[in-house]
């Protein structure tokens, strides 16, 4: 095939730079994007961003080489006098292509958006009061009330305890209700994909399941005051033997004191007579 | 100086009377509230006084730059002057003028300082972020400073294209003589300045902890610091609808003939659409920043969970405002680089239509994309697909902009000129910018980037990276023309290269950094996060110090060298470049007739448009 003209050389290099680029974004970035494959929703958050990325490079490759290819040849060489480009005022065909491919680009990401979104429950996002996209069988649920300046944790399922540290069972499909007892929050445990804004009088639901064992992060990752920057901690997740003697423990240490404490509930209201929650 | 002069409306009377009136506004609030309140008393802030401070503060200042003395006389049945608008030299520049140029001018000066402002902030920033763990400025002046940032920079920057280049540079554009409102256009500079000079004092009491965005029940908590976020962004609404209004009113009623729509200039349309915004947008600011402000004095409770509000609601409409006001800072770009690609490729604008229905595309669709901002809040959570497919869409009409302006190189003659250089860096940032916002838009990936460094490294390529770029490229571009001096090429291809390199070095890692886990506004971050820091932070300062190399340049040129420049350096066939440089006080001695292209490169036509010159008159 001959290549000729400006406009068959760039497509020529723009099909070339795309074949180079591609593979490595498949198998080279692509598994390796944040925030890695410790869990579901962190897996599906890998999974579009390699599709956003595969989508872009062809795009990305087309306009940076068109720009280059531009500054290179369309230059006025040195010293010369004004001289006039021809006067083209556009080109239907090419307009038309490029409305055609970008809005089938957009389209295929908003529908392959939509789609991951529902088929991984939310991605570990927090998805609301009542989430469409729920995950069926059973869910072992978790608190995370936001507070300034720290998060505490309840595990409803046993007695309402609430503890300091957040520990998660590997290979149970986990159910954060995220709320607030003050200014805006936002619960961010990085390696587990996991970020739910915490709202003083809302029930913010995020689901996922752990496939692996390991700490992770948490950040608070909404300006909340003072000390937001210092609201910080380390979770882990552990297996199942593991969570059932460390929560044992922590309701062991913590009965005497739980009559403090309100009832557990999907949000709280400051009591004047002692901080809840 | 004769006593009348010092006595007469001037900068001196306005600072005496914003003075007295921020004293007066002071007592009054100590009145009202008084020592039975004990609430006020016990924890030492006095909301009700410093809001009436500043506001009377500012009416004050105003008063005595002689904002009232038309609608006085007017009441007094005397004739109003107009005198400020006939008097020329350089004391108009210090006044209230109503000659569209000088207020651009001053535009141009005030909003530079206040962005250099901003900037010293965003080093200050960086410099605590050296360390992941040592702190140089305690929790609470960190955060201050990330707001006086943040806010200074988004306030300021609004009017950053329309200030200078609009006021200057559209009446010129459409043949006209001057703004359809000439005060409400001075107002606008005015209460913009008395905004960011109010914000900086919001150190004197105790600063504000809520970043640019002050969400509610913070905005609430936060001590004195806070009202003059409030009153700052409420002035900078005020000042941005009304520039807005005299924006469209100008296009809309004072074309000259034979300027049709069709035959406007595409900076112009990138002034209309960003007009739009900002005159349906910051009306939603500034009733919510009353809110705000209700909250804080008369103990409403719009945004308090437990007083029956709702802090969503905040979040609501301060997005509701926010997400128009990022095209607000992104359309005047685009009409500028569209405006100079033609120039320096020596070619036509490569489809009008296309990019004037981009451009009001964007217009259209920056209002229906504001939940994506609260994708992991949890509010209407069933209506992300909605949100992530009309995000998703304003990528088609941003990417008309890039086929007219990739259209437009097409076997051009380009000449690489410090503006051009800034234009072409505009499309490699934002082109970063935006397929940035395409992770930020996908629900799945935005659980990860939302409120990280990446999101904060998005804005600023599509801010920094566009609209700052774009502002370089029209000061270059137009200030020979402003001022009738030509700004040193040599000097100003260093400053491009260095700021050019830095930016990118800066906020190129930073999107990686987010990625990684670094939150927003977090004082601290994890140590894995320390090398890439100290690499952003070292290649910030290299981007003050290209700020630097501006300055210097820029002073250079205009205060000593002085070279002047002909009437049409660039070449170009666009109106401004066929009168003299800098542009005489009344424009035009006739109304100039606008011919139906209006770029007329590679044909045989002359300039634009025809601009009749007639022989000096006798004054009578």
């Amino acid at each position: 095939m001959r290549i000729r003209g400006h406009a068959g050389r760039i497509a020529a290099l723009t099909v070339v730079g795309t074949a180079i680029v591609l593979p490595l974004v498949i198998f080279v970035l692509g598994p390796n994007m944040p925030p890695g494959k410790r869990t579901t929703g962190a897996s599906s958050q890998v999974t579009d961003n390699t599709v956003l990325l595969v989508v872009m490079t062809p795009f990305t490759v087309f306009i940076l080489v068109y720009l280059g290819y531009a500054i290179a040849t369309f230059r006025a060489t040195a010293g010369e006098e004004l001289r006039d480009g021809p006067p083209i005022r556009g080109h239907m065909p090419s307009q038309i292509a490029w409305l055609v491919v970008t809005s089938a680009a957009v389209m295929f990401l908003a529908i392959f958006g939509t789609a991951e979104l529902f088929a991984s429950n939310g991605a570990g996002g927090g998805s609301g009061p009542s989430p469409i996209a729920k995950p069926s069988g059973p869910v072992l649920p978790v608190q995370v009330i936001g507070q300034q300046w720290e998060f505490t944790f309840r595990y409803p399922t046993y007695g309402g305890v609430e503890t300091a540290e957040l520990v998660l069972p590997v290979g149970r499909q986990i159910e954060f209700h995220v709320t607030s007892l003050d200014a805006i929050h936002s619960f961010w445990a990085y390696e587990l994909g996991v970020k739910a804004d915490a709202n003083p009088g809302v029930d913010n639901i995020a689901f996922v399941k752990a496939t692996k064992t390991g700490s992770f992060q948490i950040r608070c990752a909404e300006l909340c005051g003072l000390w937001h920057g210092y609201m910080f901690d380390t979770g882990r997740v552990v297996d199942g033997a593991q969570f059932t003697s460390w929560i044992s423990g922590e309701r062991r240490q913590f009965t005497p004191v739980q009559k403090y404490l309100p009832p557990y509930a999907p949000t709280y209201k400051p009591d004047p007579q002692g901080r809840a929650g | 100086m004769s006593p009348r002069r010092l006595l007469g409306y001037n900068l001196l009377s306005a600072a005496v009377l914003g003075v007295a009136g921020f004293y007066l506004g002071w007592w009054l609030g100590h009145q009202i509230t008084g020592p039975s309140l004990a609430y006020f008393s016990d924890t030492g802030q006095n909301d009700i006084a410093l809001f009436l401070a500043y506001i009377v503060g500012v009416v004050g200042f105003l008063f005595g730059l002689g904002f009232m003395s038309y609608p006085i006389q007017r009441l007094l049945g005397k004739p109003p002057s107009l005198r400020e608008k006939e008097t020329a030299g350089r004391a108009r520049y210090f006044a209230l003028c109503t000659d569209h140029k000088v207020v651009g001018m001053q535009y141009l000066i005030g909003i530079g300082f206040f962005i250099f402002i901003g900037g010293l902030n965003a080093m200050l920033i960086r410099f605590e972020l050296l360390s992941p763990t040592k702190q140089a400025f305690n929790p609470n002046n960190y955060l201050t400073i990330v707001g006086l940032h943040g806010t200074m920079m988004m306030g300021m920057m609004t009017s950053g294209i329309l200030g200078p280049f609009a006021n200057y540079l559209l009446p010129i554009m459409i043949g006209a003589r001057r703004m359809a409102f000439p005060r409400i256009e001075a107002l606008t500079f005015w209460l913009l300045m008395l905004a960011g000079v109010i914000l900086m004092t919001t150190v004197a009491y105790g600063g504000f902890p809520t970043g640019w965005t002050g969400y509610a029940p913070l905005n609430d908590q936060a001590n004195m610091g806070m009202d003059s976020y409030i009153v700052f962004f409420a002035l900078v609404g005020i000042s941005m609808s009304l520039l807005g209004l005299n924006m469209l009113a100008t296009v809309i009623t004072m074309r000259a003939p034979g300027m049709s729509w069709g035959r406007l200039p595409i900076f112009v349309w990138g002034v209309v659409s960003t007009s739009v915004l900002m005159l349906l947008a910051a009306p939603v600011l500034i009733s919510t920043l009353f809110m705000v402000a209700l909250d804080r004095t008369a103990q409403t409770g719009f945004f308090n969970e437990q007083a029956g509000g709702s802090a969503y609601l905040y979040q609501n409409l301060f997005w509701i405002f926010g997400h128009p006001e990022v095209y607000i800072l992104a359309l005047p770009g685009m009409g500028i680089v569209l405006e100079i690609l033609p120039v320096f490729a020596r070619k036509p604008l490569w489809g009008y239509r296309l990019a004037v229905t981009g451009m009001l595309g964007i217009t259209l669709l920056s209002w229906l994309v504001w939940q994506h901002h609260l994708f992991v809040s949890g509010i209407n959570a069933d209506l992300r697909p909605f949100y992530m497919l009309s995000t998703e869409l304003i990528s088609l009409p941003t990417g008309f902009i890039f086929i007219c302006a990739l259209g437009t190189l097409w076997q051009g003659r380009i000449r690489l000129t410090v503006p051009m250089l800034f234009t072409l860096a505009w499309l490699f940032n934002f082109l970063i910018g935006g397929l940035s916002g395409v992770f930020l838009s996908d629900v799945p990936s935005d659980v990860t980037t939302h409120g990280s460094f990446f999101s904060m490294a998005h804005f600023h390529y599509t801010i920094m990276g566009g609209l700052l770029f774009s502002f370089f490229a029209a000061i270059y571009f137009w200030v020979p023309k402003m001022t009738g001096f030509a700004i040193n090429e040599r000097w100003g291809k260093i400053h491009f290269w260095s700021m050019f390199v830095a930016f990118n070095s800066t906020f190129g890692p930073l999107l990686v950094i987010g990625f990684l886990g670094m939150p927003r506004r977090s004082v601290t971050y994890a140590g894995y996060l320390h090398g890439g820091n100290t690499w952003v932070s070292i290649s910030a300062f290299f981007l003050g110090a290209s700020m630097l190399v501006f300055i210097a340049n820029f002073i250079w040129s205009m205060v000593f060298a002085r070279v002047p420049v002909g009437p049409n350096p660039w070449g170009s066939k666009s109106i401004e470049w066929q009168l003299p440089s800098p542009v005489p006080v009344h424009n035009f001695d006739r109304v100039p007739t606008f011919g139906p292209d209006p770029y007329p490169y590679g044909v045989a036509d002359g300039p634009s448009a025809r601009i009749a010159t007639v022989p000096a008159r006798p004054t009578t």
